[in-house]
């Protein structure tokens, strides 16, 4: 920020969407998205910290080669938990259910979603869904793995199953429901002379999300009701012995459930797009490039799904087919670094708290995408399969991706959604813990993986005792990494200094309006004059005149 | 968000909340085929695998119901688009009409399915415990046709031949049968729900040629319901008539 000049004190504004009306009915029947964002806000995190609290049992328990903490039953109720809370409940809704539910409107400068009363049903539909999962947790907990493998799940296991099935079955609704309404909005309700090519390319990355969210989800929804009226009414669909075919659920399941990563993935990549931009006071580089990545990952993510059954038998060919086509992704996912680095180059970069997050995601993003190359190969993966290499590979995507995506988002917008700006110093201090606890926590699992340490053993050989610890060492570090926001967060929304409309100062819409919001978004409908992120042709941002270019002859 | 008569206040205009509206039942009817999708894949595997024990439950079924029912549906789609035109053009007396009858010809099928479930139930086809394929050829009810049975006997005589596993695919098939016919059934019900909410609103003359967004919505989806059924039609009954 040092690089701007000094803006004079900002107003809070006098009526916004938090003081309009009061009262718990005004928070439990609103239909205004940015307080069902918020709503969705407390859930998410209530999630996160059930997912956290396993996750920490699974870490303190491997401290030792027998096990520390647990029988070997309970750690497999754990580590199932931990999977269940935070991917379904944690990562597929937190970018788009809060930040794309908050911004989306605000952003292609309409009043609300197209459908209000919808969007308020997907939180309860969500809000049921969890009380059944949680219902699942206390009663005697889940131990298939996240997946739900058949026959395990269906006849053997002798957890909650049912109730964590049907929870799940309902929650996807809520996904589904969130997916329709974004692509609608998106499609009808932007403002005048927005047009496509001038969305946000957060905007963009919410609209491939919300492709896979309405054709994925369904099918997964079907496969475990499927699952689910097996267990209960000893149907045969997935049972051998009944004659039917448990690798047609693991086709099923994963053919949303890989798509699901990009679910979490692909919104995290829409926020840093917006991040970058901004704390390099740059266009962004090969917009049109990255929205299409958006998509293409969307298309080709759907096409990839039989590279989780390597080992559960298909045929060669099938395999190399999806080996092939899962090496593909890649392309689409490395054009988006590229042109984030590229919009780096000769940037006027400063270090605020969510381009630390950023540049975060960027080097995590890097590291778990080229890993998930290795695991499409045919070959290494017959190694490394099962191994802790594919919980590091996943922790990579998702913890280092999509969740670093997720806080830098917080930061990024949070002056928007309270109206307040959080301590800067010690957010910053708060990012570089969490980078740095990610990657104690993460990076050893790799090597464990690929020593032959196999994911889901709750006991393992001394000899990976040290890299056991460091990684649990790692968790504690990150766990304090993730606290601290959660503390200075909520500080702030009572202390922090006033924000203003456009604290950063960045070209998109929403930093139009004031912060926090009016319930309408914007005292006038906007209508857009101006190219996406063009920062050297916006005088009113107050960034000044644009530098001249360096005098080298080299460029 | 206000309402200023139909117009809900986070629209500009009629159109644009037109659009909003049919695209979002046409998105949301796209989530529907993947749906109903996951059950269609589950069949093609599942009779692929066991196309005998599928041909001998398909013939279980009762092709002359079957067929009555997929009448009385395609019936339905057309007093559906009736009521359509009819509210384009204004003519509010024939709206109500025709979706009274959509929703009498849409509980005419559900009644057909209950007859229809019945029967399974009394034969002993439904998966589980009691399930066995020859119940019926072994126990015939005085009102059944005798000739019927021995023809159901023999058919099923050399179905057994060939698949001695008859009675566990067989409720692989009625499985199908009943969750593929029981999520229609249910769609159908859904679908009730929205016409008898229709037709209250069509009593008060609330759609006109300028807004009837909410009739041609429901009509889709009644449409949606319908095609499901002409899928489902075939692959449940009609698969093995052909001897």
């Amino acid at each position: 920020m040092s690089k701007t000049p000094p803006t004079p004190a900002h107003k809070f504004p006098r009526e916004h969407y938090l003081n309009a009306t009061y009262g718990i009915r005004s928070w439990l029947l609103t239909t205004d998205h940015k307080r069902i964002a918020l709503l969705y806000l407390a859930s998410v995190t209530f999630f996160f910290f059930i997912g956290g609290l396993f996750a920490t049992m699974i870490r303190i328990h491997l401290l030792t080669p027998g096990g520390a903490l647990v029988t070997p039953e309970t750690y497999n109720k754990l580590f199932t938990m931990h999977g269940v809370a935070m991917i379904f409940f944690f990562l597929i809704p937190s970018i788009p259910a809060v930040l794309g539910n908050f911004l989306i409107p605000l952003m292609i400068g309409a009043k609300d979603l197209a459908f209000p009363k919808i969007n308020l049903l997907s939180w309860y539909i969500y809000v049921i869904g969890g009380s059944f999962v949680l219902y699942s947790f206390s009663t005697g907990g889940l131990d298939t793995g996240w997946t739900f493998y058949t026959p395990l799940s269906s006849v053997y296991s002798n957890s909650a199953v049912t109730p964590a099935v049907i929870g799940i079955f309902i929650n996807g609704f809520s996904s589904i429901l969130t997916g329709l309404n974004f692509i609608v909005t998106i499609h009808t309700m932007r403002a005048p002379g927005m047009t496509w090519f001038r969305l946000p390319l957060f905007v963009w990355a919410h609209y491939a999300t919300s492709l896979v969210m309405i054709l994925g989800t369904p099918v997964v929804a079907i496969t475990l009701l499927l699952a689910g009226l097996e267990r209960m009414f000893h149907l045969g669909f997935f049972n051998p012995a009944m004659g039917g075919d448990p690798i047609l659920f693991q086709h099923l399941f994963w053919f949303y459930s890989h798509p699901a990563v990009y679910i979490m993935i692909l919104p995290s990549m829409g926020v840093i797009s917006e991040i970058i931009p901004t704390f390099a006071r740059k266009p962004i580089f090969g917009y049109s490039f990255i929205a299409g990545s958006s998509i293409a990952i969307a298309v080709i993510g759907f096409l990839v799904w039989a590279h989780h059954m390597f080992v559960t038998g298909e045929s060669t060919y099938a395999a190399l087919t999806f080996s092939f086509l899962s090496y593909l992704v890649a392309i689409p996912s490395a054009v988006k670094v590229f042109n984030w680095t590229s919009t780096l180059y000769k940037g006027s970069i400063s270090w605020d708290t969510p381009m630390i997050y950023a540049l975060g995601f960027i080097g995590l993003f890097l590291i778990g995408g080229l890993t998930g190359l290795f695991l499409a190969c045919l070959g290494l993966d017959i190694h490394i399969h099962d191994t802790y290499f594919v919980v590091a590979h996943f922790h990579y995507i998702m913890v280092g991706g999509a969740v670093m995506g997720y806080v830098g988002a917080l930061h990024f917008w949070w002056p928007k959604i309270t109206g307040r700006l959080y301590p800067e110093l010690l957010s910053r201090l708060a990012a570089v813990i969490l980078f740095v606890g990610f990657n104690l926590t993460f990076f050893p699992q790799f090597i464990l993986g690929y020593m032959g340490m196999p994911r889901r053993y709750h006991t393992y050989p001394p000899e990976f005792q040290v890299l056991n610890v460091l990684s649990t060492a790692g968790a504690s570090v990150l766990a304090l990494g993730y606290l601290l926001p959660m503390i200075y967060l909520v500080w702030s929304m009572r202390y922090g200094k006033v924000a203003g409309p456009n604290p950063w100062p960045a070209t998109g819409l929403e930093w139009k309006t004031d912060s926090p919001p009016p319930t309408e978004n914007f005292h006038v409908t906007p209508e857009v004059t101006w190219e996406p992120y063009d920062y050297k042709n916006r005088p009113d941002l107050g960034l000044g005149a644009p530098p001249l270019a360096p005098a080298h002859g080299d460029d | 968000m206000h309402r200023t008569g139909e117009l809900y206040g986070q629209f500009q205009t009629l159109e644009q909340q037109k659009e909003s509206a049919t695209l979002g039942m046409w998105v949301f009817l796209v989530t529907e085929v993947l749906f109903f999708g996951g059950l269609f894949m589950a069949y093609t595997i599942n009779r692929h695998a066991f196309s005998t024990a599928f041909g001998a439950g398909s013939n279980t079924l009762d092709i002359r119901l079957g067929g009555f029912n997929t009448v009385v549906l395609i019936m339905s789609s057309l007093t559906m688009a009736m009521a359509v035109w009819s509210a384009q053009v204004g003519k509010k007396k024939l709206v109500s009409l025709f979706l009274i009858a959509t929703l009498g010809l849409g509980t005419v099928f559900l009644g057909v399915k209950v007859i229809e479930y019945k029967q399974k139930f009394d034969h002993h086809l439904v998966p589980g415990h009691g399930f066995d394929m020859r119940y019926r050829t072994q126990n015939p009810a005085p009102t059944d046709d005798p000739r019927e049975i021995a023809t159901e006997k023999e058919e099923l005589d050399k179905a057994f031949a060939a698949d001695p596993y008859i009675n566990a695919h067989g409720q692989l098939y009625f499985s199908l049968y009943f969750g593929m016919t029981g999520l229609h059934a249910l769609h159908m019900i859904v679908g009730a729900g929205l016409l008898v909410w229709l037709i209250k609103g069509s009593f008060s003359g609330r759609f006109t040629p300028q807004y009837n967004t909410p009739v041609e919505i429901v009509g889709l989806y009644w449409h949606f319901v319908d095609i499901v059924w002409i899928y489902l039609f075939p692959l449940l009954y009609l698969i093995d008539r052909h001897r």
